[in-house]
């Protein structure tokens, strides 16, 4: 046991994980509440699914530690398995195997049997509307079918955590809703939801967001918090010479610019962004090609933190 | 290692999951033609072929039970890389179970397989009088040893495919190596060839499981085979050291 904090689900400390050369994370630390929908996002290569798999008991963890409810998952992995619920971006479903013929072999997997096994089965086909397809073979169904019957799977074992590597992936539009409406309401039941992401809209959806960048924790807060510590709106101004623009905005008026794709972006502190707007027009008509505003967004956040665009 | 009662049962875990092999097995009937009709067709053209070198029917019948074994466990065990790359084996690697309970839920579930399949071909033997099983204990003593060769060779199935991420490494694999040792077990060539390849033919495990069935089959000539004691025992061997070997490979990835 590490000494849990009341209501901290998970505790990472100083984590630190390499491949070979490459540190893929560089001491990372943060705390996830007990029932909060948490999420991790980054960009490919930020670390982020390497800490996934850290924290799924796929990766043998090299550096620092890493515990659910207090108890390590280097020392206790046994006891952290069955806490956990895995989604993973592959599905864990056999393709081959039936719908109810999938959630029997995972419940026998997690110890479960007889009629607990089977009520535990109905009711997460009722839980899902799946129930009309547990006699279908699972490659028969569609994607977002697919997800829903994993996710099924996933909390029939009673899970305290839910660990969820881009659920949304190959899922349309109205999958993503069914699987956010599916996981705020696992939420409901007490069970704390981590998923990551590299799609910023998202992360929105999330109590709080924790982005990585480069093996490294850039920012962890609620999504209003994040986007409010950015300031106020954002400007972002086209002009052939981006450089030279910056140069001349700070100069001239006394704000941080920052030259990103060929455009200039100004956050408009203390300033409202109509105003900032009309003194840049002013002065720097002739160099502007376009000149928008806009609220911050999650995006911006990623800017401010780490100098980068969020690229995938 | 760790045994607390947080892990599930392990006589649980490995029933599911050999019973998950076996239902896939037989949902992918090409599996069935694999496994069971490609060795029965080498049969007739070998005993066809080779009829006139006094090489059989009877000769090959033992060989291509073993063979029935091999490629049943092959295609068994290949299944596992394909298990790692689709997500089915992390979701088994994130439950609560113990490494060993995975590799012989898999073994075994494998060796079922292979074990019903080269039943069917026993009883076709038996129907076209390849084979003459003496009496009840004979065919009792067919039965384990077929059982035995079954969980060797799945478990060096398993063993080779559980590090494997591509499913044509283990193809190659099979070419340059389980496809000689069985060429080499006296299913082929008669046992106690000379020189470098009846070393070779001594030192094969599967040599001994061949020379167990003959032993017990009445098929084909038992004179020159090892002492069927020696048979038993290395074939025995062979089986536990390829369940350690899947237990030992499965902890380590």
């Amino acid at each position: 046991m590490v000494n849990p904090l009341p209501n901290h689900a998970i505790q990472i400390r100083d984590v630190r994980h390499r491949y070979g050369d490459r540190e893929a994370l560089r001491g990372v630390s943060f705390d996830v509440t007990a029932g909060e929908v948490f999420a991790l996002l980054g960009p490919n290569g930020s670390g982020k699914t390497t800490l996934f798999k850290l924290l799924s008991t796929l990766a043998p963890v090299q550096s620092g530690s890493l515990a659910f409810f207090g108890h390590d998952v280097a020392r206790e992995p046994a006891v952290v398995r069955s806490l956990l619920g895995v989604v993973f971006q592959s599905p864990a479903l056999d393709k081959k195997l039936r719908v109810e013929e999938n959630l029997w072999c995972h419940g026998r997997l997690y110890g479960l049997k007889g009629s607990d096994l089977r009520q535990r089965i109905n009711e997460g086909l009722e839980r899902f509307g799946v129930a009309d397809r547990r006699r279908d073979v699972v490659e028969t169904l569609s994607g977002g079918l697919q997800r829903r019957v994993e996710l099924a799977m996933c909390l029939m074992h009673q899970p305290r955590v839910l660990l969820l590597d881009e659920p949304s992936t190959g899922l349309d539009p109205g999958a993503r809703a069914d699987l956010w409406r599916a996981l705020s309401e696992a939420r409901e039941q007490g069970v704390t939801v981590v998923a990551t992401t590299h799609l910023l809209e998202e992360a929105e959806r999330a109590d709080r967001i924790a982005i990585l960048h480069q093996g490294q924790l850039a920012a962890l807060d609620t999504p209003e918090a994040l986007q409010a510590s950015v300031g106020g709106d954002t400007i972002t101004v086209r002009t052939t010479d981006p450089q030279q623009l910056a140069n001349a905005i700070t100069a001239a008026l006394d704000v941080a610019t920052l030259t990103l794709d060929g455009a200039v972006r100004v956050e408009a502190n203390g300033a409202t962004g109509p105003e900032l707007a009309t003194q840049l027009y002013g002065r720097f008509r002739d160099q502007i090609d376009e000149l928008s505003i806009g609220k911050p967004t999650l995006e911006d956040v990623f800017i401010a933190r780490t100098g980068q665009r969020f690229d995938n | 290692m760790d045994s607390t009662p947080t892990y599930s049962s392990p006589l649980g875990v490995i029933a599911a999951l050999a019973w998950r092999e076996l239902v896939r097995f037989f949902r992918q009937r090409n599996r069935v033609i694999g496994g069971l009709v490609q060795p029965v067709l080498f049969w007739l053209l070998f005993s066809e072929g080779l009829k006139a070198n006094a090489l059989g029917y009877e000769h090959f019948f033992p060989g291509t039970l073993v063979m029935i074994l091999l490629f049943t466990a092959i295609f068994a065990t290949i299944s596992v890389i394909e298990d790692r790359n689709e997500g089915f084996l992390q979701g088994v690697l994130v439950a609560p179970t113990q490494r060993l309970a995975i590799a012989l839920g898999k073994v075994l579930g494998g060796a079922a397989i292979a074990l019903a399949q080269a039943t069917l071909f026993l009883l076709l033997g038996w129907a076209t009088g390849s084979v003459a099983i003496a009496g009840p204990i004979d065919a009792l003593l067919v039965f384990a040893a077929m059982t035995l060769i079954a969980i060797a060779l799945t478990g060096l199935g398993f063993t080779i495919a559980w590090r494997m991420d591509s499913t044509q490494g283990f193809h190659a694999i099979m070419s340059v190596f389980l496809l000689p040792m069985w060429l080499l077990s006296g299913a082929f060539f008669r046992h106690g060839a000379e020189g470098w390849l009846g070393g070779v033919v001594t030192i094969n495990p599967l040599t001994y499981g061949v020379a167990a069935l003959r032993w017990r089959l009445g098929a084909g000539e038992t004179a020159g085979l090892p002492a069927e004691p020696l048979c038993w025992a290395v074939t025995i061997g062979f089986a536990v050291a390829m369940v350690a070997s899947s237990w030992w490979v499965a902890q380590r990835r």
